[in-house]
């Protein structure tokens, strides 16, 4: 059984067609790279799987380990373990870094029927982790992405993935508005993500984030669906012809 | 001249006359403060309460919300100071300089009277009852005179003050804590009350004052003179509980290269009106006032600002926030006066409301009077439904909808109370508004 399972899926926003018959199976411990020229989907499909309102699901079905994740709230599927790293992560004035992360780590666990995590506990984890993305204990104090540059807050992205621990994690645009260094800092947190039980989508425009981030496979979206998938190679291909042979397909 | 007063005076306006006639004999100062008060009250007969037709008014009708005007509170027996005392403190956690004044009237053994170099502390009602006397002359100098004003409110006050804080910080003294003002309701009688406070801070000097009511059932006029002497530094705050009508005025007059920050922090309030009067008289200062209003039921709460760059080369940056819940209300006016010499005055000023009910009202009215052409000056103006965005990005983090819905407001917020330098009582203001948010249910 595939970790994440997408079957025709068709999604609509206020009536505008968006994806179109959709199909996408995701392997545990695999790293797929969905690539795609701007309006093909890409974005939408990252939305649908982590729940956002206003996303109108007409046919079709997403399921997470076998069971379907549609009718859960953004709240739930987190808990199973969804994460949508943002391509643009948003400011939360008034609520520190370190609370957030707390909040959100006990409340996934409390709806898993777990434990609270202890404060020391807590503490380790996120230190440790903070310290390989280049975070500082300031940051950390500071209102979640408040003030925080382009790099930083996705910086933050990853570190939340980090402490959230996700079976699967989204990416969208993780790459976008990041200089080469601050590239290689987050693409480094997240090939320390990479394990047999966790699967990841990395959703880009561009070849560069996959030399950092190495996909076991790469799907190329047009027009609502997946048109062709392929090894890492495709994605060098796509960089070097573009996308417009596939203009024409799946119209 | 009699055609200006206007006949027909309500039953409130009868009360608040028959109180001033009552109080006169006793209300503390002789020569020139009665003299002050004659005239106070003679201004307030001719224009009466204000109500919907005076423009600075037209949201809050004193006319009409104040059915009755409540007798003065008497002066705060033992039952009354052991019930002040026991009044729940927003600020319990920060270390404070606490002066406590219950229904109005300085209470001394309440309060921390430890001296402290270039710190003076008295009381108004001593102070203007010796103001005829050599050596307390503040009262004589100040009262009034901070910023001059026709507002009805004010006349009000200035003719029937009772008491308050007078206090003095000397030039270059560097007060440590804060100086935590706390005007708390004794009795539970429907009763009036009139403070006026007047602080004076020297040049080069540092303080931190605190003004946080809590008024109770009480019909409360309070005014607030500040002196802020050029290149002092000065964090002003005012929190405000109120269950019956609270009507505040700031006066304030800002020296040359200083810096003035003030907080409003408003929650629980039936009727609130916190007008401020801000001049920047010395050029190179730099300003903010800000505040937060937490609103539900049928609340009311009105910010009204005017700001007067008088000198050139002041910043000022304005920040309100409102979250309305069920019915409430909230107003906010903001205007800002540019005067011709002050050139190089850079201003912004910006408002956001929180609707959380579709009942709920945000009226908003900025306003700018530049009569200089070297400026900028700028406002903004927003009104709207909790961020859905936001509210996806909590929930998409595991959070449940409700305390994330509780996260949003609290970053909404946030924004303003962010701007606070003093870490304590930013916490501590931040844990208000989380209970605020508590209670909602």
């Amino acid at each position: 059984m595939s970790l994440l399972e997408v079957k025709n899926l068709h999604v609509e926003i206020d009536g505008k067609k968006i994806l179109n018959g959709l199909d996408l199976s995701v392997e545990q411990g695999q790293v797929a790279a969905i690539m795609g020229p701007n309006g093909s989907g890409k974005s939408t499909l990252a939305y649908v799987l982590a729940g956002k309102p206003g996303y109108e699901v007409t046919e079709g079905d997403v399921k997470l380990d076998g069971e379907s994740v549609l009718e859960m709230g953004p709240d739930e599927r987190a808990a199973k373990g969804v994460f949508l790293a943002f391509q643009y992560p948003v400011e939360v004035p008034g609520v520190a870094t370190m609370t957030f992360l707390r909040t959100a780590l006990n409340a996934q666990r409390k709806t898993r029927g777990q434990p609270e995590v202890s404060t020391p506990d807590f503490m380790k984890i996120v230190r440790d982790t903070a310290s390989h993305l280049g975070i500082s204990q300031d940051m950390l104090r500071r209102a979640v992405n408040v003030g925080f540059s382009g790099g930083e807050k996705k910086r933050n992205e990853i570190l939340q993935m980090a402490v959230l621990q996700p079976r699967l994690a989204v990416l969208d645009e993780t790459d976008s508005g990041l200089d080469i260094d601050a590239l290689k800092i987050v693409a480094d947190g997240v090939n320390r993500l990479r394990s047999p039980e966790r699967a990841m989508v990395v959703i880009t425009h561009y070849q560069r984030l996959l030399n950092y981030i190495v996909p076991d496979v790469v799907h190329v979206m047009a027009k609502g669906k997946v048109v062709r998938t392929g090894g890492k190679e495709l994605a060098l291909e796509l960089e070097a012809k573009g996308y417009a042979q596939y203009a024409g397909e799946a119209a | 001249m009699n055609a200006e007063i206007h006949a027909m005076k309500t039953p409130a306006e009868q009360a608040l006359s028959a109180a001033y006639e009552g109080a006169r004999a006793t209300l503390p100062g002789k020569g020139g403060i009665a003299s002050l008060r004659a005239d106070a009250f003679r201004q307030f007969e001719i224009r009466g309460l204000p109500h919907r037709r005076v423009e600075e008014w037209k949201y809050t009708d004193l006319r009409a919300l104040m059915r009755d005007a409540y007798p003065i509170a008497p002066p705060p027996d033992a039952a009354a100071k052991a019930r002040a005392k026991k009044a729940a403190d927003i600020l319990a956690g920060v270390e404070c300089r606490r002066l406590v004044f219950v229904d109005g009237v300085f209470v001394p053994e309440l309060s921390d009277l430890a001296p402290e170099v270039g710190l003076t502390i008295g009381s108004l009602a001593e102070a203007l009852a010796n103001s005829g006397k050599l050596g307390d002359a503040l009262a004589a100098e100040h009262v009034g005179k901070t910023f001059a004003t026709d507002d009805a409110a004010v006349a009000l006050n200035t003719a029937l003050m009772g008491d308050g804080a007078v206090i003095r910080i000397a030039k270059g003294a560097e007060i440590k804590r804060p100086i935590h003002l706390v005007f708390a309701a004794g009795t539970d009688k429907p009763s009036s009350v009139f403070i006026r406070s007047l602080v004076v801070v020297g040049e080069g000097a540092k303080a931190t004052i605190i003004e946080d009511h809590d008024s109770g059932n009480a019909q409360v006029n309070t005014a607030l003179e500040l002196s802020v002497g050029d290149e002092a530094q000065v964090e002003y705050f005012k929190l405000t509980r109120a269950r019956a009508l609270h009507v505040a005025s700031l006066l304030a007059s800002i020296g040359a290269r200083a810096v003035f920050n003030s907080f409003a922090f408003t929650s629980e309030a039936s009727v609130v009106r916190n007008q401020n009067f801000i001049r920047f008289a010395g050029e190179g200062t730099h300003g903010g006032i800000r505040g937060v209003n937490l609103l539900r039921g049928k609340e009311h709460v009105d910010t009204t600002l005017l700001i007067e760059h008088a000198a050139g080369h002041c910043e000022s940056r304005e920040l309100f926030k409102s979250v309305l819940d069920d019915s409430a209300h909230g107003v906010f006016q903001g205007k800002i006066v540019v005067k011709p010499h002050a050139q190089k005055t850079d201003a912004k000023m910006m408002t956001r409301a929180l609707l959380l009910s579709d009942e709920a009202e945000a009226d908003n009215k900025p306003e700018l009077e530049i009569f200089a052409d070297d400026v900028v000056c700028g406002h903004g103006a927003t009104t709207s439904a909790p961020d859905e965005g936001l509210k996806f990005y909590l929930m998409s983090r595991g959070i449940h909808e409700k305390e994330a819905e509780a996260l949003l407001i609290q970053a909404f917020i946030g924004e303003a109370i962010e701007e606070i330098s003093n870490e304590t009582i930013r916490e501590a203001l931040m844990f208000a508004a989380r209970k605020w948010l508590g209670a909602g249910g």
